[in-house]
């Protein structure tokens, strides 16, 4: 499948990948310098492969809480929150952000490689609530564009008006056009830095990305995408998520809600992991020698010689705000302490990596900028 | 897209001059995208022709170097464990991976026009 924007990618000379069913930006002028690019002035990412379904009707509120861990049913209109899908067994399904537009209608927005299956999931899960809820696919009739970096918001005020940094962190308003179109502009993202996603409809997507071009924000693929998020510490499905990883093991706890009487899908296998402590968990590793990279599926192990593996590698890469290689690994609960020293096979080789808390970077907040 | 005329090439994108030094091509390059770590052989090992010497890796990605002929490792570019960016900014100069002292050649290697057409550039290309 395509976005509105992949031919835009295409005459600009993008190495052009598949990702999640889509024809995806990889890189344009290379991942380091566009990793560099967001992290001082600003980027804008085509990420127009993300799913969004709308969740209306009176029974809706409780149908998003009872199909998520955290408690969208409460949110505020125009707030958004991040948390996960589960299954019964705790595994997840997915993660997503939910947005209450109005007080009986909700979007959720879900990772391109899962839409199939979470339509699916939603579907078979809304027969028990009738006629209450409707569900509405508008992953095709939308686009979403994110703007990232320190220079985001002011690049965003001068654009749409002040208004825009007024926008806490989490929060959404549709006040504001871009070239006369209308928009859902959101204070989120994926890279750890400041800005904003804006939805648009499919077909004013092209306009809205020229707008942003003309300002000469900088395009940014998949692969700085995924080192920035990396260094952020954020989990990517199929990698620190999936259906035998609970978002309790990939350190989503601050996203579960664990009142017994609040319940959503898969809520008692969590809490009993929450109680217990789960037996596995996400860490970060910082690479201790050399710059061999300890890439997904590597295996961890304890010792630098004895056969004991302890996890695996979830996501792995150069970390340019480290100079270093880092990764995040899924290893056993008694080996997650910050300051263990792992060791990750790299063909062959065992190389130390020392157990560091998430995120790997953090970015610096001068002023009252929000969240 | 350079491919300049004053070395050969294997089907797996290294080059090797007269001198025996070998690296990978602008092609190559290319295709990985920001190098960030090569993985070196010691100097003095002997190699066989389309022998493993040694990883270059990318932020997406991981490549392994195949020796274009038989013979002794006699040096290595030390400059790249600080500089891997030498191999994207300079695939056939600065960014030269190994020297060998170079007993046998492949029997199959490529001329830069060859080599060029295997990666499917046109002759306008360079």
């Amino acid at each position: 499948m395509e976005t509105p924007l992949t031919a835009w990618h295409r005459q600009h000379e993008a190495k052009m990948v598949e990702f999640g069913g889509y024809v995806m930006p990889l890189e344009y002028t290379g991942i380091l310098d566009e990793h560099h690019a967001v992290r001082t002035q600003v980027g804008m990412f085509d990420v127009s492969h993300m799913g969004q379904f709308l969740v209306t009707g009176p029974g809706a509120a409780d149908f998003v809480d009872r199909v998520t861990t955290h408690r969208p049913g409460r949110l505020a209109v125009g707030q958004a929150a991040y948390g996960a899908m589960c299954q019964e067994d705790g595994g997840t399904l997915d993660d997503l952000v939910v947005y209450r537009r109005a007080a009986a209608e909700f979007m959720l927005v879900v990772n391109a490689a899962r839409r199939k299956d979470d339509w699916a999931w939603l579907n078979q899960q809304r027969g028990r609530e009738g006629g209450a809820v409707r569900l509405t696919d508008l992953s095709d009739a939308l686009a979403l564009i994110a703007v990232q970096g320190p220079q985001a918001m002011d690049l965003m005020k001068d654009l749409v008006g002040p208004g825009v940094a007024e926008l806490a962190r989490f929060r959404f308003s549709t006040a504001f056009g871009i070239a006369g179109r209308p928009t859902l502009i959101s204070r989120t993202g994926y890279t750890g830095e400041d800005g904003v996603e804006i939805y648009t409809a499919a077909e004013d997507a092209l306009e809205v990305w020229e707008v942003l071009a003309a300002r000469e924000i900088k395009p940014i693929g998949l692969g700085a995408r995924d080192t920035l998020r990396l260094e952020a510490g954020l989990p990517l499905y199929g990698h620190e998520l999936a259906t035998d990883i609970s978002p309790v093991e990939a350190g989503l706890r601050p996203f579960i809600r664990t009142r017994p009487d609040q319940q959503f899908i898969g809520q008692e296998p969590l809490l009993r992991q929450l109680a217990a402590g789960p037996k596995r968990q996400l860490i970060g590793l910082r690479m201790e020698e050399g710059g061999a990279i300890a890439r997904s599926g590597y295996p961890v192990l304890a010792d630098s010689e004895a056969e004991i593996e302890v996890g695996r590698v979830t996501s792995g890469s150069y970390a340019p705000a480290l100079r270093r290689p880092v990764a995040m690994a899924l290893v056993a609960a008694e080996r997650a302490q910050p300051d263990t020293t792992l060791w990750v096979a790299i063909r062959g080789k065992r190389v130390p990596g020392r157990v560091v808390p998430l995120p790997f970077y953090r970015r610096s907040r001068g002023g009252r900028s929000p969240g | 897209m350079k491919f300049p005329t004053d070395r050969q090439y294997t089907a797996e994108h290294e080059w090797i001059d007269g001198q025996g030094r070998v690296g990978i091509t602008d092609y190559a390059q290319d295709a990985l995208g920001d190098v960030v770590f090569v993985d070196l052989p010691a100097v003095g090992n002997q190699l066989q022709i389309g022998d493993t010497f040694g990883v270059v890796e990318s932020v997406k990605s991981v490549s392994d170097l195949y020796s274009p002929a038989e013979g002794v490792v006699e040096a290595v570019n030390d400059q790249l464990s600080d500089h891997p960016e030498l191999i994207n900014e300079d695939p056939y100069g600065q960014g030269w991976i190994v020297r060998l002292r170079t007993e046998k050649l492949a029997e199959d290697l490529l001329s830069a026009d060859q080599y060029r057409q295997q990666v499917g550039e046109g002759k306008g290309g360079a």
